[in-house]
């Protein structure tokens, strides 16, 4: 009898959660079925379903020349600010986990704390600089950007990765004879594969959906795919087909590397606060 | 821990970190401090101000010191106090949204049910999709009052479609962009949630515990830290929205701080008032983020 | 040729003194043996002799060189750690090859040392599993292959049988033993079992608050323990202390006595007292007593003694067995 009724239960809980999850995910999943519409079709919704389904608007977001190159500069600044960042922050992470001095802690802090600078605070003298060097809507002033903003975060998460390490095994290397960049490279940077790993991933949706600096710093030649859902804002005759179809192409890949990304989220974004 | 070798490698590997960081704060910021006490437009670089106000100070590059005046002029603009109202009514309607919502959400995730990995996924994803295409796809696809998804609904109910974006532009920037952050809240209260006891869990069930006590006393309490810094490291993301703004061109009757100094800077290319207005911004944020710092501050000592 | 020395080193972490002042001096070939209790500083000597921890004053001086600045691997030292920190990522092979990579030797020589290790230490049949594929005693085979086969001046042992079972520990260290034999090298080793201690060593430090206390052969340290906390420490079951009236006709503010060193009778002895329990191990009989104004002592009985609980017994200690010591805890010698 309980067991009937917590079976019961169950089964009322699953309805009630696939029903409030469906809401939630609904202007996703509308968008993905829109953008396998004509353009016709997909401003008529009392007969959505009826009508048939292409893939029409893809082709047509394909065919404008310059989608590739938005998409090429989202996976470039995204990879490119995560490298850099890295490359940067495993050997900080390093020192701050295993070789700490009794300012490490204000350190990590103070780090922290520059994370907390809104951006308007700086979009104007960041502005300038980018004008007067030429780095105005260019990758590596984009991705140099991008690098600091994240740099925080990143130098954060391995730290906490970090420190789970036994510092032994590196000493251990050490007495084998190791130079510190081979520590880093042989021990350390395979050991913590896992949280490199995640911290990447955290670290690239977070670049991907990037939307101050990116809007603000680049035009054409560096523009991501959020300046380029952006020129959606200013339309002519119908577009919800295609900007389904170049809004589902935007955020595909990030959904997949958030489903594997969820708690590497909780813990980079609460830096560490909830685990 | 370790030698004098390693603590002096250790400070060679953080230095890159450190001064690369310390660039990045301290020339923008004093830079925006300094041109906010200057009569400094972009169109017209030198102005000659001196010769209209004789005795006025000069910089090196001749641009007229401006004291205080670029602080009062953006403080007594009536697009200041809109943009501020914008910005707090924003931060304030999408933290109850999201704290209220996360936490429905977080207990229902948290029950045993069928597909429970796929739900959570499902209502984490809006979190992962980029500002722009969540401004579009809500304004037009949804909000659209002629062939949008909400117009429908209302039609078929034989009810009057609500023009969203003309008649409640805020109501319509705080609606999606809390859809964004529900997600948000969901992912750190269910984590919380997840780390409550298993046992103690059990040992209520045996105590016959009436569930909204067991909630109240048991629950609630375990939840009141990740709420707090749900709310703290929400408020530094939502005070600084600006994507959902700029797509929807929400900017006059929604826009809000960070909006104004963009439009100050970028588009009025008055580079003295947007340094001004940026600077007011920094010191609001920090007073948020020293309560945040503090929470993980004293979570780094255990 | 691995002579290591200590000259007044010193270690203190901020303002907490934790080696005030070690000087020592290891002759090569050694087998020295650091015990003492659970935080007293052994791993911090051993740590400072490898590199891996600097002195805060003082010297070390390996094969007569100054080494306090070296950096841990010009030392010519291997260490063995009680975790072993095998690098979890590395096969067996990487593991032991890993220090001669580092140090640019060809592929061939590197094949054929490790070839030879794994030969020695019974590993040649797990040389591609992972660390976490092998048992414990594997582990530990490994931990010991990587540093031998560096060919170092000297070893380091930091309580490197401390996470095995019983059985496997004293197996384990017989095979050190007859490492130790083989080699020839110098060999540092830490542990806080005083049987290891008495069993490997060729000279024992006993270390109390990170001061050495005493230096000598495991007979020597059983047999004239210079203070109070050597005698304590060293022998099991522990020597008896005795303070106060029955010491003072000794001429000594504490005097010491042996378990084994002391006579039972039935009939009289030197002092009467009151069985409370008796341990039977089979080939002796500890018997916890009451022993009146002594105190509570253990004595030890050859064989199955036959004790009641409340029995009154006598003891008599051996004379020349009898150890004296002054009110600082220091040995009174003749
Ligand atoms: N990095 C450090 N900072 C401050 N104190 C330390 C540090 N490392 C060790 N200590 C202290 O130094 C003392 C000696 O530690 P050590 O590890 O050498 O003890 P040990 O004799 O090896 O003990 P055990 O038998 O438990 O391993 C301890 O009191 C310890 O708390
Ligand atoms: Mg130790």
């Amino acid at each position: 009898m309980a067991r009937n009724a917590s079976i019961r239960r169950k089964l009322v809980v699953t309805a009630f959660a696939w029903t409030v999850g469906l809401v939630i995910f609904f202007p996703i999943l509308w968008t993905v079925l829109t953008s396998f519409k004509t353009e016709g079709d997909a401003i008529n919704i009392a007969s959505f379903f009826s009508t048939g389904w292409t893939t029409e608007a893809y082709s047509v977001v394909q065919s404008r020349s310059n989608y590739v190159q938005f998409a090429m500069n989202s996976v470039i600044l995204a990879l490119g600010s995560t490298f850099f960042a890295l490359v940067i922050a495993i050997p900080s992470a390093w020192a701050m986990a295993f070789a700490p001095g009794k300012r490490t802690k204000d350190l990590l802090m103070w780090m922290l704390s520059t994370k907390m600078m809104p951006p308007v605070g700086a979009l104007i003298p960041i502005y300038l600089i980018f004008r007067d060097f030429g780095l105005l809507d260019t990758r590596g002033g984009i991705i140099t950007v991008l690098m600091l903003l994240n740099l925080p975060i990143i130098i954060w998460m391995l730290y906490t990765y970090f420190k789970e390490i036994p510092g032994e095994i590196l000493e251990a290397s050490r007495m084998d004879g190791a130079s510190l960049g081979k520590e880093l490279l042989y021990v350390l940077t395979p050991m913590a594969i896992p949280g490199i790993a995640s911290t990447l991933l955290l670290n690239i949706i977070l670049a991907w959906n990037e939307a101050f600096w990116t809007l603000a710093l680049t035009t054409k030649d560096a523009a991501p795919l959020t300046q380029f859902i952006a020129s959606y804002s200013s339309p002519e005759g119908l577009f919800w087909a295609k900007l389904s179809a170049a809004s589902t192409m935007a955020i595909a890949p990030i959904l997949v590397l958030g489903w594997f990304a969820q708690k590497q989220l909780v813990r980079g974004l609460t830096f560490g606060a909830v685990k | 821990m370790a030698t004098q070798q390693t603590r002096t490698l250790g400070k060679l590997a953080v230095s890159p970190s450190v001064l690369m960081l310390l660039m990045w704060m301290l020339v923008p910021l004093s830079m925006t401090i300094y041109f906010s006490f200057l009569r400094y437009n972009l169109l017209d670089p030198n102005p000659i101000c001196s010769l209209l106000t004789p005795g006025a100070l000069l910089d090196a590059e001749n641009r007229c010191l401006a004291g205080f005046s670029n602080y009062s002029y953006f403080l007594t603009d009536p697009a200041f106090f809109k943009a501020m109202g914008n910005s707090l009514k924003l931060v304030g309607w999408v933290l109850a949204i999201s704290v209220a919502s996360g936490t429905l959400l977080a207990l229902l995730l948290d029950q045993a049910f069928y597909g429970r990995g796929f739900v959570r996924i499902m209502m984490i994803a809006p979190f992962l999709v980029m500002p722009t295409v969540s401004a579009l796809v809500w304004q037009n696809m949804l909000m659209d009052p002629v062939s949008g998804f909400f117009a429908f609904i209302s039609k078929s109910f034989g009810l009057q479609p609500i023009d969203w974006f003309t008649y409640h532009p805020l109501a319509s920037v705080i609606i999606m962009v809390a859809w964004q952050w529900v997600p948000f809240a969901t992912l750190i209260l269910l984590t919380s949630l997840q780390s409550l006891d298993e046992e103690q869990k059990e040992a209520a069930e045996m105590d016959g515990t009436p569930p909204l006590s067991y909630f109240w006393y048991i629950v609630l309490p375990h939840l009141i830290r990740p709420m707090t810094v749900v709310i703290l490291i929400e408020t530094i993301f939502l005070l600084n929205v600006f994507a959902e703004i700029y797509v929807t061109g929400t900017a006059g009757p929604a826009g809000n701080l960070p909006f104004l100094v963009y439009q100050y800077g970028l588009i009025a290319n008055d580079i003295g008032g947007a340094s001004a207005g940026g600077i007011i911004a920094v010191i609001l944020a920090n007073i948020v983020a020293f309560f945040l710092m503090r929470m993980i501050g004293k979570n780094l000592e255990a | 040729m691995g002579t290591i020395s200590l000259k007044n080193a010193r270690k203190a972490f901020g303002d907490v003194v934790i080696i005030p002042g070690a000087s020592l001096d290891i002759r090569n070939g050694e087998f020295v043996v650091f015990v003492g209790p659970s935080g007293c500083g052994k791993s911090t000597l051993l740590r400072m002799i490898a590199g891996l921890e600097d002195l805060t004053s003082g010297a070390i001086l390996i094969d007569g060189k100054d080494m306090t600045e070296a950096a841990p691997s010009k030392r010519g030292l291997s260490m063995v750690f009680q975790s072993y920190a095998l690098y979890p990522h590395m096969s067996v092979r990487g593991n032991i090859s890993f220090g001669l990579k580092m140090a640019g030797m060809p592929k061939a020589e590197i094949e054929a040392k490790v070839a030879k290790a794994a030969a020695t230490l019974n590993l040649t049949e797990y040389l591609d599993r992972k660390p976490r594929q092998l048992s414990g005693g594997q582990r530990q085979r490994v931990a010991i292959g990587r540093a031998i086969v560096r060919n170092p001046e000297g070893f380091l042992f930091d309580e490197p049988l401390s996470n095995l079972d019983a059985a496997l520990r004293v197996n384990m260290r017989l095979e050190i033993m007859q490492m130790h034999k083989d080699l020839g090298a110098t060999m540092i080793y830490v542990t806080h079992d005083q049987v290891e201690a008495m069993t490997m060593a060729d000279r024992i430090v006993v270390l109390n608050r990170g001061n050495i206390e005493q230096v000598g052969s495991p007979l020597e340290l059983y047999n004239r323990p210079d203070s109070l906390f050597v005698a304590g420490f060293i022998g099991s079951p522990k020597m008896n202390l005795i303070s106060g009236k029955p010491a003072e006709k000794f001429d000594a503010h504490t005097i010491g006595i042996r378990p084994e060193h002391l006579g039972i009778s039935l009939k009289d002895g030197t002092w009467s007292a009151k069985i409370s329990l008796a341990e039977h191990l089979g080939a002796d009989t500890f018997l916890h007593v009451d022993a009146g104004p002594c105190g509570m002592m253990t004595v030890r009985a050859a064989g199955e003694y036959d004790a009641a609980p409340g029995a009154k017994i006598f003891l008599t200690p051996e004379p020349d067995r009898i150890h004296r010591f002054d009110k600082d805890g220091r040995a009174i010698r003749k």
